[in-house]
């Protein structure tokens, strides 16, 4: 098994939307398999051969998973995924420690989970502040110094954006959060795996982890606590006792020894991994770029992850090209599927106007896209979207050099 | 979101692409919706001196379910009557359409397109007829 192989099947779809799921690394199947048949034992039963075995295995995959962020083994908590760790860090924190302090500092481009979460804690009483950030997505450290205040308890702030890949400055923002007495929370999901973390190095105090993001199945996720200096949580989940208290419930052994595999594969071949889909991403915008004028990459390209591309296809609307790339899977940053008509949030927050914000995709490529399947989605990609320009009014203006602001459209 | 057959052939094969010369008497042009609201359609007719509606193109912005309903009302309003025309409802093009309920603005802005267009052509025609006041004619005469 190596990166090249091809896992998809003829018939499907070429996959470019790593950035939602990815698919579950063979290696991590094959480790798993075990804890669904004969290796089925209880972890946390003391008494026999069957749960000393599972309790050995979801250690294992613990330290495999703290290892991959610089953490200590006994600060990981296993979770249901990065939602149930948004949700436990934040609440989790938010509650414990009200009586002193009760304001939040987070990002306007956050995943809906944590801003969610937020919200929640805003109806409870407690204050949040949306930072804002720049044009090319990352946060302001000056406006993020200036928003933490005495009574700031928890600034979260994610560490690799999912629709548009940025990086944030984890290290500037975490050294910010410990001069000021505040903990720092970042949702790590789509970082995790794809970029060098260090818990200690990034003062990090709480690290939202997926399994299903790193290759690892789904349903599965962990949340990194720091234990010196202390972090406490008041529970979401309670029962048993099980995760130090944090989280009550019968561990799912075959699930926490995938997101361990997942993770110790990552650390071995991330920076092969990175320089692989660095050079696939950029083969890929330039494979766009040669053939296709008036293209924007949303966000910063520099401080991005290599796996991510968000790309405006002017005067195309981005449903509509979806349709037509009918041999890929890609996702659509003009979310017109749901029933609102706003185009994303986090292209808003970016200041991309609504009309280029209207004619985004999502690309993402991981660990099992092949330069092949990156030509014959560039090849395919550029036949459409000539297609739909054809045919686009707006295109058709602008080759007429009317500038369409000037235009008072009726807005519907 | 699965779509109906009739959408998908009108959206992978999308009838009278094209445009009219918007400056024709016999032109008549609408243009509707907003970028940023994710739809624009320029809807335009030829009316034929018979008072039928002898051809129409359409160039649409947005997505597969906005091609498609502006495709299919180019197919249906030619050789109409544009009183006739006018009578197409955005109902008829969801329905033929099967558009899924997320989806009915699209038709609501098909149906405001052929308007538009049929506007557009009764204005010209109007001008037409009525020669515009002797104090207006020699303005524009002077430029």
């Amino acid at each position: 098994m190596n990166a090249f192989t091809q896992i998809r099947r003829n018939d499907q779809p070429i996959y470019l939307d790593y950035q939602a799921t990815t698919p579950m690394d063979p290696r991590v199947l094959e480790a798993m398999m075990p804890y669904f048949t004969y290796k089925f034992g209880n972890a946390h039963s003391r008494s026999h051969a069957y749960g000393w075995e599972a309790e050995e295995a979801v250690e294992k995959a613990r330290a495999q998973v703290a290892k991959l962020v610089g953490a200590d083994e006994k600060e990981i908590i296993y979770t249901s995924g990065a939602t149930e760790s948004n949700n436990l860090a934040i609440k989790g924190v938010a509650e414990f420690y009200k009586d002193r302090r009760n304001h939040i500092v987070t990002t306007v481009t956050e995943h809906k989970c944590v801003l969610d979460t937020c919200r929640h804690l805003e109806q409870q009483g407690f204050s949040v502040t949306y930072l804002p950030v720049q044009k090319n997505g990352l946060v302001d450290l000056e406006t993020l110094r200036s928003a933490v205040t005495d009574k700031t308890v928890l600034v979260s702030v994610m560490a690799v954006n999912n629709e548009i890949g940025v990086i944030q400055p984890l290290a500037e923002i975490g050294k910010i959060c410990r001069e000021k007495g505040a903990f720092f929370h970042t949702d790590a999901a789509q970082a995790v795996g794809k970029i060098p973390l260090d818990v200690n190095a990034m003062n990090i105090d709480l690290m939202s982890i997926s399994g299903h993001k790193i290759y690892g199945p789904k349903g599965i996720g962990a949340l990194y606590v720091r234990r010196r200096p202390r972090v406490r949580l008041v529970a979401l989940i309670n029962g048993g006792g099980q995760e130090r208290g944090f989280r009550s419930g019968t561990l799912p052994t075959p699930l926490c020894v995938g997101l361990g595999e997942a993770a110790e594969i990552c650390l071995k071949e991330m920076d092969a991994e990175a320089k692989r889909l660095t050079k696939l991403r950029d083969r890929m915008l330039e494979g766009l770029q040669a053939k296709l004028p008036e293209i924007y990459v949303n966000g910063d390209l520099d401080h991005r992850i290599p796996g991510n591309l968000n790309i405006s296809f002017a005067y195309v609307e981005g449903e509509s090209l979806m349709m037509g790339i009918k041999g890929l899977s890609v996702s659509s940053g003009s979310a017109c599927t749901s029933a609102s008509l706003e185009p994303s949030y986090v292209l808003r927050a970016l200041g991309v106007d609504e009309e280029l914000a209207h004619t985004s995709l999502r690309i993402g490529l991981g660990r099992f896209t092949t330069e092949q399947e990156v030509d014959t989605a560039v090849d395919e990609l550029v036949r459409h979207v000539s297609k739909l320009r054809e045919m686009s009014p707006l295109w058709e203006m602008a080759q007429e050099g009317i500038d369409l602001k000037s235009i008072e459209w009726a807005a519907h | 979101m699965a779509y109906s057959d009739k959408l998908i052939d009108h959206y992978e094969n999308p009838r009278n692409i094209g445009a009219l010369d918007k400056n024709a008497e016999d032109v008549g042009t609408g243009l509707v919706g907003a970028p940023a609201c994710g739809d624009v359609m320029k809807l335009q007719i030829k009316v034929g001196v018979d008072g039928l509606i002898e051809d129409a193109k359409f160039k649409t912005f947005g997505c597969g379910s906005a091609i498609a309903s502006s495709s299919l009302v180019t197919e249906w309003v030619k050789g109409k009557t544009i009183d006739e025309a006018e009578t197409i409802k955005n109902t008829d093009i969801a329905r033929h359409l099967a558009l899924p309920p997320v989806k009915i603005h699209c038709s609501v802005l098909a149906e405001d397109a052929i308007k538009a267009a049929i506007a557009d052509y009764r204005a010209k025609i109007t001008k037409k007829a009525e020669p515009a006041p002797p104090g207006e004619a020699a303005v524009a005469e002077a430029k």
